[in-house]
């Protein structure tokens, strides 16, 4: 891989009593990378990020971060947003951030300046004195990515960061962490969204039944994962297109729109979509043609259920 | 270290702070006062009805007598709170019929028979409303006293001589080890040190071990703990929980002792300066026995100063250094104890109602220090209070009922406070090998086999 691998695991194996979590898991986050954890419910993604999170320790394996062995004295080089998140109830939000901040080991002082910077670019400073009670969902959502992103750590960790947010608080979100990738910090996130997959991330990780099955750049995937399926926009009748690729070719799809047909055809590793384009032309007029490449939700789909099988 | 006290601080802060804490701590020593002193009011209060009494006296052949024969007639003196009227020539059964007239609260029949009765003997009361113990004492202390001085006149003795017969015995308890230094004891008021300070470490354990469980479920349920852990060890966490808390408790407990006395010392000194021999009297059933068989005891200046000089001298006896010191240690030592299982209770649940089935094992040996403790009050050196002391999951309760009065032997205190140390450090292992598991653990109810699964875990 061209780029240093800022933060890698290696052979990761977690077990539990009576089933294994982690089954010789192995991941390198590129420096400034957004990074996408995927895979199933119960995969083993949580049991991961706390095992980067130092909340649990692998039973084998090893974590390294910029090269040199993963230690406690790192933990607060991380920022951590956990998918099980809240805060206490009772507490004012202005005490808690800076408890909150203090633990991951900023002073009173500079929590203090940092959350001032944040709460008047989110317009929240009015919720200072106010008790987390007293706060919507969508508000804590807010002090809680606050919290997470405070000590300006070099390694942001986010759990389903959008589970729970409205659209407006989602995109707000998506925006921060593109915010943060461009001042540097390096992000790792879980999500069910591959929607924000492709949006987000550079590179992912698929995890099912707690092995790695699918590893590397988002593009680079789905590039891998075409499946010959072309998509061709013609005038003309479809019947005779039908005719004249028939039986070497399977036809997907034929809708018409817009006084115009559009066809989907997958050809078999024999043909190329330059030879689907030649026995069209002489019966159709083409006005639109392009290979199908699969959406990561096609992709997710498609990995885990062969593994099913 | 610097994130523990953090944790510290955070958890004394936000519990001293809430407003039940600060009603708690006035409140508290007002109801400790009342504790100390109702049973003294009780004794000198009596019920503020007044209740009418019939007397119906009959000849020993069931026969109406009037004034004149009666023998029973005034004896029995009226007091503010009752009055009785003794009827002439009237029949047991006609006054009974009178129920609905509404006329007496009580008849008191007397067959005149029981003037030369042996021993014992008994009269009826027919009631409305059940005779206040009051009542009951005045009316058989006034027919005692007439029927004995009835059978000096009849065996001719006279009154006053009597009296000189009459010898109250008292034990006087002497420590032997301090005999050459006079040693007089100071029983009663160190029985009721020990009690006060075992009951104070049983409420203490139990008040505030609640509230390191309810610490952990409120992270748990508020799904804070993963966010705090991300950035502590649990372990960490945990503790900082248990100090912050004893601390807390430890504040608590201070005011409260403070402020009981302020508030004790005060209220003897301006309503009732006599009660303090009835609060004495009170911690020592031995004495309370004896009190009043012969005359009724009253609270008169002479004998109410003595007994408060006794107090003080007894207070001087007692090794004050020793117990607060203690009483610091066993306070501390227990709490951790249970207050490191009850965090794993909290970890291990994910409601209150899922903590009942775990309270009821670590409740048991605190109820039952409880109980050795009450037993250890009346005898401080038996077997039964001796190996209480020891064994560490009673021994803060039980030890600290019997240090204050008199020092048990050295090898006694240092086993006991040693396999405290050993038991809370064993504890808190545990504890934490459960807890670290528990805080991550959502919606399933744990079984103790899958706690054991957690204890095992390596990371």
């Amino acid at each position: 891989m061209p780029e240093t691998e800022f933060f890698s695991v290696r052979n990761v194996v977690k077990r539990y009593s009576s089933n294994i979590a982690l089954d010789h898991v192995t991941m390198g986050i590129p420096e400034g990378s957004i990074y996408g954890l995927l895979g199933p419910n119960g995969a083993g993604k949580t049991t991961l990020l706390r095992i980067i999170n130092q909340i649990t320790a692998p039973d084998e394996g090893e974590l390294f971060f910029k090269g040199k062995k993963f230690t406690s004295a790192d933990i607060s080089r991380i920022g951590y947003l956990p998918e099980e998140r809240g805060l206490y109830r009772k507490m004012k939000v202005g005490e808690q951030t800076v408890y909150l901040a203090r633990l991951k080991g900023m002073s009173r002082n500079e929590a203090l300046a940092k959350l001032k910077y944040w709460f008047e670019k989110f317009e929240m400073q009015a919720w200072w004195n106010k008790k987390v009670e007293e706060l919507s969902k969508g508000m804590q959502q807010k002090v809680q990515f606050i919290v997470t992103i405070l000590h300006q750590p070099e390694l942001l960790i986010f759990d389903e960061p959008f589970s729970g947010f409205d659209p407006i608080n989602t995109n707000l979100l998506k925006n921060e962490i593109l915010n943060l990738k461009r001042q540097g910090s390096t992000i790792l996130f879980s999500t069910h969204d591959m929607g924000s997959v492709e949006e987000l991330c550079d590179h992912i990780t698929l995890i099912n039944k707690s092995k790695t099955i699918l590893e590397g750049n988002v593009q680079e995937i789905r590039m891998r994962h075409k499946s010959n399926l072309f998509e061709i926009g013609f005038t003309g009748d479809p019947a005779a297109v039908l005719q004249t690729l028939n039986g070497d070719f399977e036809q997907v799809d034929l809708v018409a729109e817009q006084g115009m047909h559009v066809i989907k055809v997958r050809a078999d590793h024999r043909f190329s979509g330059n030879d689907i384009l030649k026995r069209i032309l002489p019966v159709a007029g083409i006005a639109s043609f392009n290979e199908v490449i699969p959406s990561m939700n096609e992709v997710f789909i498609r990995v885990v259920e062969s593994q099913h099988n | 270290m610097n994130k523990i006290g953090l944790i510290i601080a955070r958890e004394y802060i936000t519990r001293v702070r809430k407003k039940s804490f600060i009603l708690m701590t006035f409140l508290g020593p007002v109801l400790f006062a009342a504790l100390m002193i109702l049973p003294g009011m009780l004794t000198t209060m009596e019920d503020t009805d007044k209740s009418t009494i019939a007397v119906v006296e009959q000849d020993s052949y069931g026969r109406p007598l009037p004034d004149s024969l009666q023998f029973f007639r005034d004896v029995i003196p009226d007091k503010e709170n009752m009055k009785f009227v003794y009827l002439n020539n009237m029949r047991l059964q006609d006054v009974l019929k009178t129920y609905d007239a509404d006329a007496y609260d009580g008849i008191l029949f007397l067959s005149q028979d029981i003037i030369s009765a042996g021993r014992e003997t008994s009269v009826d009361f027919y009631y409305r409303k059940p005779p206040s113990l009051g009542m009951e004492l005045h009316i058989s202390k006034s027919l005692e006293k007439h029927i004995f001085d009835n059978k000096l006149i009849v065996n001719k003795i006279p009154v006053n001589a009597i009296q000189s017969f009459e010898t109250k015995v008292n034990l006087k308890r002497i420590d032997w080890k301090n005999w050459q230094k006079g040693g007089e004891d100071a029983t009663d008021i160190k029985r009721f040190l020990g009690y006060i300070c075992g009951f104070l470490i049983y409420l203490f354990i139990f008040m505030f071990g609640a509230q390191v469980m309810r610490g952990v479920l409120e992270e748990k349920t508020s799904r804070i703990i993963e966010v705090i852990i991300s950035s502590v060890k649990p372990f960490q966490l945990m503790l900082g929980k248990i100090i912050g808390i004893g601390l807390t408790g430890l504040t608590q407990f201070l005011a409260w002792i403070i402020l009981t006395f302020a508030i004790a010392g005060i209220t003897q000194q301006v309503f009732m300066p006599g009660s303090i021999k009835a609060v004495t009297e009170q911690a020592a059933p031995g004495n309370v026995m004896d009190a009043g068989t012969h005359t009724v005891q009253s609270f008169d200046s002479p004998q109410t100063e003595s007994a408060i000089r006794d107090v003080f001298r007894q207070l001087r006896q007692v090794n004050f250094a020793l117990v607060i010191g203690a009483f610091i240690f066993f306070f501390i030592g227990g709490y951790i104890l249970y207050g490191s299982l009850f965090a794993a209770i909290g970890a291990a649940s994910d409601n209150e109602t899922d903590t009942q089935q775990f309270m009821f094992p670590i409740s048991i040996p605190l109820i039952v220090g409880l109980l050795v403790m009450i037993n250890t009050f009346l005898n401080p050196s038996g077997k039964l209070a001796v190996w209480f002391s020891i064994i560490p999951f009673t021994s803060p309760i039980v030890m600290m009922a019997r240090i204050p009065f008199g020092v048990p032997p050295v090898g006694q205190i240092l086993a006991s406070v040693l396999l405290l140390i050993l038991t809370f450090l064993f504890t808190t292992w545990l504890a934490a090998k459960i807890y670290r598991t528990g805080i991550l653990m959502y919606g399933k109810k744990t079984s103790y086999r899958e706690m054991w699964k957690w204890i095992r875990y390596k990371n």
